[in-house]
């Protein structure tokens, strides 16, 4: 009980004054190790998962995570980098999803990708709309304010027909992907495409964390008054967050849309899928390209697990109703313990478990070599 | 135009906006003095109300009902408090949220497994019959509820006024270093500002639950409460209260002259836009003595 | 943890280790013929009580069959639950994870959402997809939706049975003329689907139809009562879902708009809907395709034969023959019924996905057979073709007493022929942007 001033709340971030600026981290400065694991990863993702893995691998698992990454990472600039909190990213999954279906469908000579580019770019311009309001409020007070576009978002696509090309139950089933004339729609095909999309945009941001705009964000989220004093446009910042976020949030939509479900409904954006984004940020770790892809991978695979698991185990004792029941308590004990846990998130876990074991390597090493450098000595 | 219907449109929408301070209050206590938003009241909610229509179920009389379960909503209170807050104190209010979001998971899901999904009625002995007075109908039902949450706000606000708990609240709510430097503690101000808010959810839940019927979506009716504290202040019983007023009205106006020329429906989020465009003019919301910027 | 709960726990924790035991000393049928059935149920969340009703009744028949009758011709019916909590994600993954296993015969999420994010994968892997009740309207339109079967009643003909209902309960379809209907509906693609069925029938029969609209989740509805004080319809049609149903009846109660002049639809018409209603529902009248209560012999047996043994699903027994209940049971006969008349053709062993699908093209139960299944007067009869596989499902209404749910209507039949052009230009529309050829359902009704 230090800190006293829990009436006036302290903005996110800023009980880690410490935390380093994004181009400070380590891997900017020594690119070889991460490149070296990011390369690998790749390596695995594009050519080796396609040829072992199953339908279900991809479908239910794989899919799903690239899209909440995706949005997660969205989330993150303006969360994490811009220190911005909102509780609408689902509502600009749906503007996202559904321009591209309605481009896809309107405008059948566009090729895919300047579809989901203009979705993106779509999903921007409504951002920017809800975006008005973090000029003037902050805090719970903005993040409630964003419940108003994931209310009315959600309410529009309902309403106004065309958006759903008036399909008489309102939801609507995407055309198959296919992107320069090639077809992608099995498992593998949605795949890999999801993928490709997710690098590209990751790479995009990497390298935008690490400009001078990137700090310049930093910089908003950690003090704003001391931002706007050293000359930062603070309001065109702030605008740019949500736009950008809301890009990435938009193109995440389009995954979850034509890779993922391959059906669009307003429902399938609702206020639990806002929330379900922000856990990955919080749980992944906030200003942390990795953290969006850790809690994504949490968030759907522990589940998951989590079921099979009690099924296992428990499945002959107790039906499913109470089984599913006991895998809330367990899902929000595991959600407060990890808060209370590591708040700075799984990517902060991870930093430190790796520092742990580099240098119990760098320990053993050494000892063996003074040992070795002993035993010639000798 | 129709005054009469317009009056009746007004006094149900004000009626309905005294539901929602119920519930926003909930909010407002622990803020004040925590600085969380706590998203798991409306599970508390549910809990509350679950567990008391299942006890009378099993053949409690209804005040033995009340009793053991304000004890349960007690307990439950100070256990959040004691497990989740406290650890988690300083760290930045996002995080304290996410944490109440587990703590609704947990309380939902323990709501469930002790007494199923069933869905009940809950009667609190009031019929609901259509009360006209010069031409306009009020609900029997609304101002009997709007009275109970009259009689708790008056409640809390003797508590807050005469005990040395209420004004250990106010104190920390006030300035949380002075209150300290004079020797206050504050974990027994916490624990009973959440024992509040589990009374709160009690009296909220079974008002609730008479209207909805006692299930799951009950605790969704936090959703409403939220423009609420938005237009309120989070840190305010009296903005609670007015700016539950004002959403219940605008909405229901709003949904019965405006509604029909965009298709209706629009009482999901009316509420939001109508506080948003209010802060938008007052950032410092309605009883803003704040500093300009909310944080 | 309650006494109860442990106890009931405890119960059937003693129960299931008995089965292991009786199942080990069973004389282990040589590779026993098998058809599976995945069940993406919903025993949590908003819908859970919905969902506990639906697939209690379709295991409990499940069992019946396997109990009574040793399977269906010998063939043993198996099944597993998936929760997917009503939401779209869960649903796919449980069903890429349970049609890994053999004999799958058919899929049935009772989920309009799940059932769209299907529908592309069981034309691929040729299994039927049944949506019971719900589902997307079109896909009746079998020579387009092969695989897709929206058995008994898609959302246009409940919309045309109930105004069928009103214009019975007035004198006829020509006393519809100058009245007024307000059709209260969720806020939520489901609930706006029937929105230009309500207008085409009001410019039939000459209603004024007023169409309200309630945003989910439903638990406040003061403006949208208040404005049906105002205009005063002669009737209400209730599309509700969840909570807003119980809201609806007790907000009518509020401003005095009688129960017994609204009528419910087929998602607003289970006791759920109606107890936490209290009082205000008593009168309430809803379409259904089955009636509730436990008297029919199917249901008899299934409380002597798997409830006897302590086998039946639902935990709470005073649910056998509620409204969810008996939906799953019906779902259970159709299932069933769709597996054994494909047997006729294939032979009695483990089908095929498309096999059952044959079935299901050809179920045909008219009311003897319905007799013989000992389902007279739980529903009516069915009769799928290539090209229609909703099947003429019959219509009845019930009205809530306060205590159960009583039979007020004969079997009603929607109008059909109104409504199939409508049908055929979304499916043919569907056909046309997803590369389908059209089946020539007549020539595939005579060769088979």
């Amino acid at each position: 009980m230090t800190d006293l001033a829990l009436d006036k709340p302290v903005p996110p971030n800023a009980a880690e004054p410490n935390r380093t600026a994004p181009a400070a981290r380590r891997g900017t400065v020594r690119p070889s190790p991460t490149a070296l694991g990011v390369g690998l990863l790749l390596a695995v993702a594009f050519g080796l998962l396609p040829l072992v893995g199953s339908e279900y691998l991809f479908d239910a698992i794989l899919t799903p995570f690239l899209a909440l990454a995706l949005a997660g990472l969205g989330l993150n600039i303006l969360t994490g980098y811009a220190g911005q909190v909102s509780l609408g990213s689902a509502a600009f999954m749906a503007v996202g999803a559904y321009a591209a279906f309605n481009l896809s469908l309107r405008l059948p000579g566009l090729p895919f990708v300047v579809d989901i580019l203009l979705a993106g770019l779509v999903a921007a311009a409504v951002g920017l709309v809800f975006g008005l309001p973090s000029l003037r409020l902050r805090g719970f007070y903005l993040a409630v304010s964003t419940l108003a576009a994931q209310f009315f978002v959600q309410w529009v696509f309902n309403k106004v027909g065309w958006f759903s090309n008036n399909s008489p139950s309102g939801i609507v089933t995407v055309p198959p992907l296919s992107v320069a004339g090639l077809a992608l729609d099995g498992s593998v095909g949605r795949y890999l495409f999801a993928l490709s999309v997710v690098s590209v945009v990751t790479l995009v941001v990497w390298r935008l964390v690490d400009s001078p705009t990137g700090r310049a964000l930093a910089a908003l989220r950690d003090h704003e008054t001391a931002a706007r004093v050293i000359g930062l446009p603070v309001l065109r910042l702030k605008l740019l967050a949500f736009a950008v976020s809301s890009f990435i949030i938009g193109v995440a939509g389009v995954l979850w849309a034509f890779a993922y479900l391959r059906t669009v409904e307003p429902a399938g954006f609702n206020l639990d899928r806002s929330f379900q984004i922000l856990f990955i940020v919080i749980i992944g770790g906030l200003a942390s390209l990795r953290g969006a892809f850790l809690g994504a991978a949490l968030i759907v695979v522990f589940p998951l697990a989590l079921a099979r698991l009690g099924e296992t185990l428990l499945g002959g004792l107790f039906d499913s109703g109470v089984l599913e029941m006991s895998q809330r308590i367990v899902l929000g004990l595991l959600i407060i313990a990890f808060l209370i846990a590591e708040p700075a998130g799984l990517s902060a876990l991870l930093d430190r478990l790796w520092r742990r074991v580099a240098g119990r390597l760098a320990a053993l090493c050494s000892a063996l070599c003074s040992r070795f450098a002993s035993n010639r000595s000798a | 135009m129709d005054w009469s219907f317009f009056t009746e449109v007004l006094v149900g929408g004000l009626l309905s906006g005294v539901m929602y301070s119920l519930v926003a209050i909930g909010f407002v206590l622990i803020y004040k003095t925590s600085g969380v938003l706590n998203f798991a009241q409306g599970a508390l909610l549910l809990f509350a109300a679950l567990t008391f229509v299942s006890l009378t179920e099993r053949g409690l009389p209804f005040w033995a009902g009340i009793a053991l379960t304000l004890a349960a909503m007690t307990a439950i209170g100070a256990l959040i408090e004691r497990t989740v807050l406290r650890p988690l104190v300083n760290q930045p209010p996002i995080t304290l949220f996410m944490a109440t979001l587990g703590v609704s998971y947990v309380i939902e899901g323990a709501a469930q497994l002790l007494w199923g999904t069933q869905v009940h009625g809950l009667d609190l002995g009031i019929d609901d019959l259509p009360l006209e007075i010069g031409g306009v109908l009020i609900s029997t039902f609304d101002l009997f509820a709007a009275a109970v949450a009259g009689a708790m706000v008056a409640g809390l606000t003797l508590f807050f006024r005469y005990t040395r708990i209420g004004l250990g609240f106010r104190a920390v709510a006030d300035d949380p270093l002075a209150a300290l430097a004079v020797g206050l503690s504050l974990d027994r101000i916490w624990t009973a500002v959440w024992t509040a808010s589990g009374v709160v959810a009690l009296v909220a839940g079974l008002l609730w639950g008479a209207r909805l019927g006692v299930q799951f979506s009950l605790s969704l009716v936090v959703l409403k409460a939220l423009p609420v504290l938005v237009l309120g202040g989070f840190d305010s019983i009296a903005g609670a209260i007015v700016g539950g007023l004002i959403v219940g009205a605008v909405e229901k106006l709003a949904e019965v002259y405006a509604g029909p020329l965009v298709g209706g429906g629009i009482e999901g989020w009316i509420a939001y836009v109508a506080a948003l465009g209010f802060l938008l003019i007052r950032p410092a919301g309605l009883f803003g003595a704040k500093p300009v910027e909310r944080v | 943890m309650s006494r109860p709960l442990t106890l009931a726990l405890s119960a059937k924790a003693a129960l299931v280790g008995a089965l292991l035991a009786g199942a080990s000393f069973l004389p282990t049928a040589a590779h026993a013929d098998e058809q599976y059935f995945p069940l993406q149920s919903y025993r949590v969340g908003p819908y859970a009580a919905g969902g506990t009703g639906f697939f209690g009744g379709f295991i409990d028949y499940l069992n019946l069959i396997n109990t009574r009758d040793g399977g269906v011709n010998g063939v043993k019916l198996t099944w597993d639950e998936c929760e997917t909590q009503y939401e779209v994600e869960r649903g796919v993954e449980c069903y890429k994870r349970q049609k890994s296993k053999t004999g799958v015969a058919a899929w049935n999420p009772l989920s309009v959402g799940i059932a769209y994010a299907m529908i592309d994968d069981i034309a691929r892997d040729k299994v039927p997809l049944i949506t019971v009740n719900h589902g997307r309207t079109d896909s009746t339109d079998g020579r387009v939706f092969k695989h897709v079967f929206p058995l008994l009643l898609n959302p246009y003909s409940e919309s045309s049975g109930i105004v069928n209902y009103i214009a019975a309960r007035e004198g006829g379809l020509d006393k519809l003329k100058g009245k007024k209907i307000a059709v209260l509906y969720h806020g939520s693609p489901y609930g706006k689907e029937t929105i230009p069925i309500y207008q085409l029938l009001a410019e039939k029969y000459g209603f004024t139809a007023e169409q309200i609209e309630v945003p989910h989740p439903g638990n406040e509805q003061q403006s949208q009562w208040l404005s049906i004080r105002r205009s005063k319809p002669d009737y209400v049609v209730l599309r509700g879902w969840g909570v807003m149903n119980p809201v609806a009846l007790k907000t009518a109660q509020k401003v005095g708009f009688p129960a017994d002049r609204i009528i419910g639809n087929v998602w607003s018409n289970s006791e759920e809907d109606v107890i936490p209603a209290g009082d205000a529902a008593k009168g309430y009248t809803a379409i259904t395709t089955q009636a509730s209560g436990a008297d029919y012999p199917v249901l008899q047996e299934i409380v002597k034969t798997v409830y006897g043994a302590g086998k039946g699903n639902l935990d709470d027994k005073k649910r056998v023959g509620s409204v969810y209940h008996n939906l799953g049971i019906v779902n259970g006969i159709l299932n069933v019924e769709a597996v054994r008349i494909a047997q006729e053709k294939f032979g009695k062993r483990t089908l095929t996905g498309d096999e059952v699908r044959w079935g299901f093209e050809h179920l045909r139960l008219d009311p003897k057979r319905v007799e013989a299944l000992g389902a007279k007067g739980l529903f009516h009869s069915i009769n799928v073709t290539v090209a229609n596989h909703e099947g003429e499902g019959r219509v009845t209404f019930q009205q809530w007493d306060g205590a159960k749910w009583k039979v007020v209507s004969d079997w009603i039949a929607p109008d059909w022929a109104l409504l199939r052009p409508i049908i055929e230009k979304s499916s043919l529309a569907y056909a046309a942007q997803h590369g389908i050829t059209v089946r020539d359902s007549a020539a595939e009704d005579a060769t088979n």
